[in-house]
């Protein structure tokens, strides 16, 4: 694997304005880097702040404080003007291709837009022709060059809109639960399609997603977070065999196996709903819900250090 | 007293639309008995959800049931006017969905729209109606339902709508639950706790389940037997262990095949390739020939019939147990 950073965030902080004088604490002082050529994948539930963490990473949302560097530039000290040749380098694939995908554009000029945008081909023809290559590259035929979105299922139109994210050939590539909105059958195509083309490529994906099982298969290394924090961030093959902080334990244990032998009715569950993002919990945000708490969780906030390999928030990693 | 719960018989309903009929359902049979929790699961568009539908007697213009029975703890369902549904549904039957914001009102605070079952099916006063919605507030693991009574939909979160919606459900004691994707819209550790929830729910007051869901995950953990749906039509059904262990249907194989496991970390994910038939212009042969690996000539040109290949395991294949 490449060791080189390709992106990497410092003490990056994400709030939204609430109600009254409150805050929404979408991201909280997050450190994160994505090594060149690597899928790195972001894993917590609705309203962790994965998805804002992921725009704010790729400049789609200017961070409330932080820093984001790409390949030694600090993205956050670009002018818009500035940033622009760096966005090409930087694409998004979107979770709902039934509302990412234009109804009144051909297929043509959906993939044709970001070519067109950036002058990329010298002519008309040139730029036909390159959609074709891509949606060739993604599996989708020529012959359906001019039809509209309504007219593909919901696989076909995630193939179009990843032909349309790759099109300006990005370096990275934050895919945005891709394959939440597809059947399991279709699922497995897309995430096949993804890893061919990372390989041929180099793409560098950030993958975020709640789905551990996918998860599971597309990532080299697994960022957990939880409110606007990183947990825990290893390889899978850590994280997965051995989950050292609570959280992520709970989560993986809470998967519901695909096989009724491994049934378990006693099996611990984590009790309680995630607290709001806009009145987190003092010290470890997860402590309202963590059966290990104790007064320590509950007044100081445990940094993310390395352990075992890997990095961890929380002050028990090693006792449990 | 019939044996079943539920016990459908050759049901058959679809959409007539301007393109010509669509057979959502087709020729489906099916038993549940008490107490049982039964799985029906498959891909988006199989029909799955159509069943549910049919049995609830919720099917609008289009739909339309267009043959078999649906019968309901003895009783004959199909054919009943919407008016003579209504004291069954939500009394002997009830529903969840997987989105419970689109099937809560909004701007009634839930207590009130749970008390509305009691009111219409129970001879109950409305100080009694409150007291027993607040009773399976709580019941349900909801917490301050005193406070939850008054609490509008848009106050919750997507786990206690969920329950909230459990609870409308159970509190006319229903003897048949209709869980429709109870849990696809939400978190895996808030999804552990509903499932755990309904299969609580069953084992304690004896009501069956009929639990429709696309995650074999889910299916796995909860369904004492299970029904592979593909095209509107069954094609293979087992209890879950046979079921899993003995898997015979191509297509069930491929969709057992398709969950991604914990333990390993393949290059390729095995896929079924093509995608789910038009239902108006469904194969001669068999609906799944067209994406199967081991579909021969008979397969194209005939439409194989459910059989029996083993103790209560049917599946719909000429090919099985050969490919």
């Amino acid at each position: 694997m490449a060791e080189k950073i390709l992106l990497e965030a410092k003490d990056l902080v994400k709030e939204f304005p609430a109600k009254g004088r409150k805050k929404v604490h979408a991201v909280s002082h997050v450190d994160l880097t994505i090594r060149a050529g690597e899928t790195l994948a972001l894993v917590g539930e609705s309203g962790c702040g994965k998805s804002t963490l992921g725009r704010t990473l790729i400049g789609l949302i200017p961070p409330t404080a932080g820093t984001v560097t790409f390949e030694g530039t600090d993205l956050t000290a670009l002018s818009q003007k500035e940033l622009a040749p760096y966005r090409r380098q930087m694409q998004l694939i979107f979770q709902d291709p039934y509302a990412s995908l234009d109804p009144r554009m051909t297929v043509r000029d959906i993939v044709a837009e970001p070519l067109e945008t950036y002058g990329v081909c010298p002519d008309r023809a040139a730029t036909t022709q390159r959609v074709r290559e891509l949606l060739d590259e993604v599996g989708i035929p020529e012959e359906f060059l001019y039809r509209y979105p309504h007219q593909f299922s919901g696989g076909q139109r995630q193939r179009i809109g990843i032909a349309r994210a790759i099109a300006l050939r990005p370096r990275l590539i934050v895919c945005d639960e891709p394959v939440s909105a597809l059947d399991v059958s279709v699922q497995s195509q897309i995430l096949n399609l993804l890893k061919d083309l990372q390989e041929r490529f180099a793409l560098t994906y950030l993958f975020i997603s709640h789905d551990l099982s996918v998860v599971r298969f597309m990532a080299d290394r697994v960022a957990v977070m939880f409110l606007g924090k990183l947990c825990e961030v290893g390889t899978g093959a850590d994280v997965y065999a051995r989950p050292l902080h609570p959280y992520t334990r709970f989560l993986l244990e809470a998967i519901p196996q695909a096989d009724p032998r491994l049934r378990d009715d006693e099996k611990n569950l984590l009790q309680g709903e995630i607290p709001s993002p806009i009145d987190p919990p003092a010290g470890c945000r997860f402590h309202t819900r963590c059966p290990y708490a104790t007064d320590r969780c509950r007044t100081e906030p445990p940094s993310l250090r390395p352990l075992e390999g890997r990095l961890v928030a929380c002050h028990r990693a090693e006792e449990l | 007293m019939d044996e079943y719960t539920l016990k459908i018989e050759h049901l058959s309903s679809g959409f007539f639309t301007e393109r010509g009929y669509v057979p959502a359902v087709d020729d489906v049979s099916l038993t549940i008995g008490k107490g049982q929790v039964v799985g029906i699961v498959g891909e988006s568009g199989c029909g799955k959800s159509m069943i549910a539908r049919s049995v609830m007697g919720l099917l609008k213009y289009p739909g339309r049931i267009t043959g078999g029975s649906i019968i309901l703890a003895g009783q004959e369902l199909t054919g009943l006017t919407d008016r003579q549904l209504q004291p069954i549904r939500g009394k002997d039957m009830a529903m969840i969905f997987q989105e419970p914001m689109t099937s809560l009102n909004p701007v009634v605070p839930v207590g009130k729209q749970m008390r509305e079952a009691l009111l219409l099916h129970e001879n109950m006063s409305k100080a009694e109606a409150k007291a027993e919605v607040i009773r399976m507030l709580s019941h349900v693991g909801i917490s301050e339902p005193e406070k939850r009574y008054n609490a509008y939909p848009h106050e919750l979160s997507g786990g206690l709508r969920q329950r909230v919606m459990i609870a409308m459900a159970m509190i006319c004691r229903p003897k048949l639950l209709i869980a429709d994707e109870p849990t696809t819209a939400l978190d895996v550790t808030i999804e552990a706790q509903i499932l755990r929830l309904i299969r609580d729910l069953s084992r304690e007051t004896g009501m069956s389940v009929l639990l429709i869901s696309h995650n074999l995950g889910v299916i796995a953990q909860m369904c004492d037997k299970v029904y592979v749906m593909y095209a509107g039509k069954i094609v293979e059904q087992a209890d879950a262990l046979t079921l899993f262990d003995k898997r015979a249907h191509p297509y069930t194989r491929g969709l057992m095949d398709s969950v991604i496991r914990l333990d390993a970390s393949p290059q390729r994910l095995p896929a079924i390739g093509g995608v789910v038939p038009n239902l108006l212009r469904l194969p001669a042969g068999c609906a799944f020939a067209p994406r199967c690996p081991h579909a021969r000539e008979i397969c194209h040109t005939e439409r194989p019939e459910l059989e029996q290949i083993g103790p209560g395991h049917w599946c719909r294949c000429f090919e099985r147990g050969r490919s």
